[in-house]
């Protein structure tokens, strides 16, 4: 990241927080309970692969400022340093640093049934995105294969988005989301002109979501991406099932992913009800190249063993074995890591 | 413009056009079915709050451990903004974090 773009950023910052303290001076609006705070993950990650291992101090805040009864700013940020081997026979590491906004958007809740988002915004293809991200919430260090499906490689949008809940009653909610995002080149509201939505449909009583994406590229290649997701959580359950299919112009792929917290063993505080197993399976297909997608260049298989353990205080130990399979190579991945998640008010009770 | 691009404009249209249908609907069938939060008791009230956690927050993340009430109306909207929950919701949600 070069110090024009450090400048670039904290100049960005510095103006939300101008924006928030002025308008939240005003009386009134911040109530006992609308106090504004930052949330997200810290953590120290390592992860080895073909032998190689890469350490990665992160951090991840995120500010949410509500203001007033229909306004909401919220924007997450990610900064992290990477370190890993020079490699050609070298000793020693080498490191980079990456500081980067995921998202700095403006929510306006218009009715129950519309919520207006301007700025950049995490693009809404999939559930991975906008759900699974953060590095407190996502069981596995790594995104899955066929992220970069839809997401457009840069995983935001620089724009505007209506989303909401369509229709919804106790057996039943139908939620949309559909957007359009100008193209942009600058390092930290990078992204692509294009436009899309999203169906969902989710059943409370059953805990199963079906949805549909859809976007469309409007620049260059102009191409169209596609996508289905069910989700279920049975009821008084710990076990979850999360999956996704995504389909680009020449290729196609799929993650499904099951995990259970072994609660039932003495409830979620005890030694083995920390304890929280996943497995993830992936796989990639190919048609033709293509360097847009971002999917591995040969069809590929990969299968995802975690093993991950709750610690008080919201802190959580991630570990990891993958095995991934592929004509252009096969290899081991492993991955550790420790994550603290923080939630800070940003001033003090009244 | 052709085929792909009108079936790109028209689904970004509809999907523009459902907010105002959807309330269209709800204005006829008197809002939605959902179970009213006015009349309830508090008790009754904070259960709902728990079963609208269960079923939307929950989801993804675990709760967090503790919180300071000051923040809580605030992370209750952005919940209400990425879970897409529903006015009543929201207000059952913030009875529950704050019994």
């Amino acid at each position: 990241m070069t110090m024009n773009s450090v400048v670039h950023v904290c100049s960005s910052w510095r103006m939300l927080v101008l924006t928030i303290a002025v308008v939240m001076s005003s009386p009134g609006i911040a109530d006992a309970q609308h106090a504004p705070y930052i949330s997200g993950g810290g953590g120290f990650i390592t992860s080895t692969k073909g032998g190689n291992t890469t350490y990665i101090p992160v951090i991840a805040p995120e500010l949410v400022a509500s203001l007033g009864d229909h306004l909401l700013i919220e924007s997450r940020a990610t900064v992290l340093e990477s370190y890993f081997p020079r490699g050609g026979g070298q000793p020693g590491y080498r490191h980079d640093a990456f500081l980067g906004l995921s998202f700095l958007q403006a929510d306006v809740v218009a009715s129950r049934h519309l919520t207006v988002v301007a700025g950049e915004f995490l693009t809404p293809f999939g559930t991975y995105n906008e759900r699974l991200s953060p590095i407190w919430i996502s069981n596995f260090q790594e995104a899955p294969l066929i992220f970069s499906i839809g997401t457009m490689g840069t995983a935001s949008s620089v724009g505007g988005m209506v989303r909401g809940s369509a229709y919804s009653n106790d057996e039943m909610n139908l939620d949309y989301t559909a957007y359009f995002s100008a193209g942009s080149t600058n390092e930290q509201f990078d992204a692509e002109r294009s436009t899309g939505g999203q169906f969902s449909l989710y059943l409370p009583r059953e805990r199963l979501e079906a949805g549909f994406s859809f976007d469309r590229l409007l620049q260059d290649t102009r191409e169209n991406y596609s996508g289905v997701h069910l989700w279920w959580e049975p009821a008084n359950s710990y076990f979850r099932f999360r999956s996704e299919f995504s389909h680009a112009p020449h290729s196609y792929g799929y993650w499904a992913e099951a995990d259970y917290r072994l609660a039932h063993f003495g409830g979620e505080q005890s030694f083995v009800g920390r304890l929280e197993p996943v497995f993830r399976m992936q796989q990639t297909f190919r048609s033709a190249t293509d360097p847009e997608d971002g999917l591995p260049v040969a069809n590929t298989q990969r299968v995802d063993f975690a093993l991950d353990y709750h610690l008080p205080h919201e802190v959580r130990i991630n570990t990891s074995y993958s095995r991934e399979l592929s004509s252009s190579g096969n290899r081991n991945i492993w991955q550790t890591g420790i994550v603290y998640r923080f939630l800070i008010p940003l001033w003090r009770e009244k | 413009m052709n085929c792909i691009q009108k079936v790109t404009s028209g689904f970004v249209v509809l999907a523009s056009l459902i907010p105002v249908l959807a309330q269209t609907d709800a204005a006829h069938t008197n809002g939605k079915k959902e179970t009213p939060l006015r009349g309830l008791t508090s008790s009754a009230q904070i259960a709902r709050g728990q079963k609208v956690f269960e079923q939307n927050c929950s989801r993804c993340h675990n709760a967090p451990q503790s919180f300071p009430p000051q923040i809580s109306a605030t992370i209750i909207r952005h919940m209400r903004v990425r879970a897409s929950l529903s006015a009543a919701d929201e207000k059952a949600l913030l009875r529950f974090m704050n019994p």
